[in-house]
């Protein structure tokens, strides 16, 4: 039980560390740029 | 006060397709979209959504999680992605694959294929087949865009291109109704991908989520976080009989009694509704929905 608690307080950190981490070195704009423009390859354009 | 003791996992798990149907609104707000045959472009889209929404969709509120993931390591810029790995584990330790059973808008797409009415096939046999979303996953989502890059170093995202059956059913199909344009520039590849959603269609109608079964590398990623994560699901052994009909009720084919925290369960609450004790009940970071709810009806009475 403890070893489980002690698992998801890492992963939360971790999980928050690595979103933060992934924003400053700018990977958000790539997801952004990606995302508002049409996925061709997604719809079957190619 | 027994009667009216528990009931709140018991609650959720009945009101399951009305959590669905908000989540698939919320995830894809802009509707007025879907007639005009253009996508959203606002910043939301920064941000993932949790489950199974291709960003292509006109009416997307957010980033599809995979496809976002595929666009971060198959650009030129980064070979992995911080950012939605980040996000997977935050979503994962905090919900697991409850995300599969509540918040993914193609999850609630097979639920509904299945409530067609027509004969139904049993998965239990076809338990090997499970493993295959984690070849999906590691194939399609990870290696194959980090790897294969064209001359500037930019990757396909595989899994969108060739296996993803969603950007046809909420991007090629509505946008193409709605956009002479694009509906020009469908070709071979878009009639492959009708193929596979045909084919999930059809499959769906007749096995329970196939997709999320065999296919989703989402769920693959949520999967790995279901026996830590803080929403899970406890079985009370000291109200347990025994009887099985938790089993028999799961439509993932999971032994609740003994892995009531299995890989595979969407946490539907198949087996909540279905037990005859009350044992099964939905946990979320060590707090039992059951006590929380008996703590309130137990002040409601003090009050009184």
């Amino acid at each position: 039980m403890k070893c489980r608690k002690i698992s998801q307080i890492v992963l939360l950190i971790a999980g928050i560390t690595m979103i933060s981490y992934g924003a400053i070195r700018g990977e958000a704009s790539v997801v952004l740029s990606k995302a508002i423009k049409l996925c061709m390859e997604c719809v079957g354009i190619g | 006060m027994d009667k009216g003791k528990k009931l709140l996992s018991k609650k959720t798990a009945k009101i399951r397709g009305w959590i669905q149907a908000a989540a698939t609104l919320l995830t894809n707000i802009h509707i007025t979209n879907l007639f005009k045959g253009k996508i959203y472009q606002g910043k939301t889209k920064t941000a993932c959504v949790p489950g199974l929404n291709c960003y292509s969709c006109p009416a997307a509120t957010g980033a599809c999680p995979i496809g976002a993931f595929q666009a971060v390591v198959g650009s030129s810029k980064f070979k992995f992605s911080y950012y939605i790995t980040g996000f997977f584990i935050l979503l994962g330790v905090t919900l697991g694959r409850f995300i599969c059973g509540f918040l993914c808008p193609f999850g609630w797409f097979q639920d509904l294929l299945h409530k067609i009415p027509g004969k139904k096939f049993s998965t239990a046999k076809l338990k090997p087949l499970r493993y295959l979303k984690y070849l999906i996953l590691i194939v399609f989502v990870i290696l194959l865009p980090m790897v294969v890059t064209n001359s500037i170093g930019m990757g396909d995202p595989f899994f969108c291109k060739y296996i993803c059956p969603q950007g046809v059913l909420e991007g090629a199909i509505p946008l193409s109704l709605g956009n002479t344009a694009i509906r020009s520039a469908l070709g071979k590849l878009f009639s492959f991908k009708c193929l596979i959603l045909i084919t999930v269609v059809v499959l769906s109608i007749l096995f329970y989520r196939p997709f999320c079964k065999w296919i989703c590398p989402l769920g693959a990623i949520y999967s790995l976080f279901n026996k830590v994560s803080f929403l899970n699901i406890k079985v009370d052994n000291s109200k347990c009989v025994g009887c099985n009909q938790c089993s028999k009720a799961c439509k993932m084919d999971v032994d609740v009694c003994k892995t009531p925290n299995h890989p595979e369960c969407i946490r539907c609450g198949a087996c909540i509704k279905a037990c005859p004790k009350n044992a099964i009940h939905y946990q979320f970071m060590g707090n039992s929905c059951e006590k929380i709810n008996s703590n309130s009806q137990r002040q409601t009475t003090d009050i009184n």
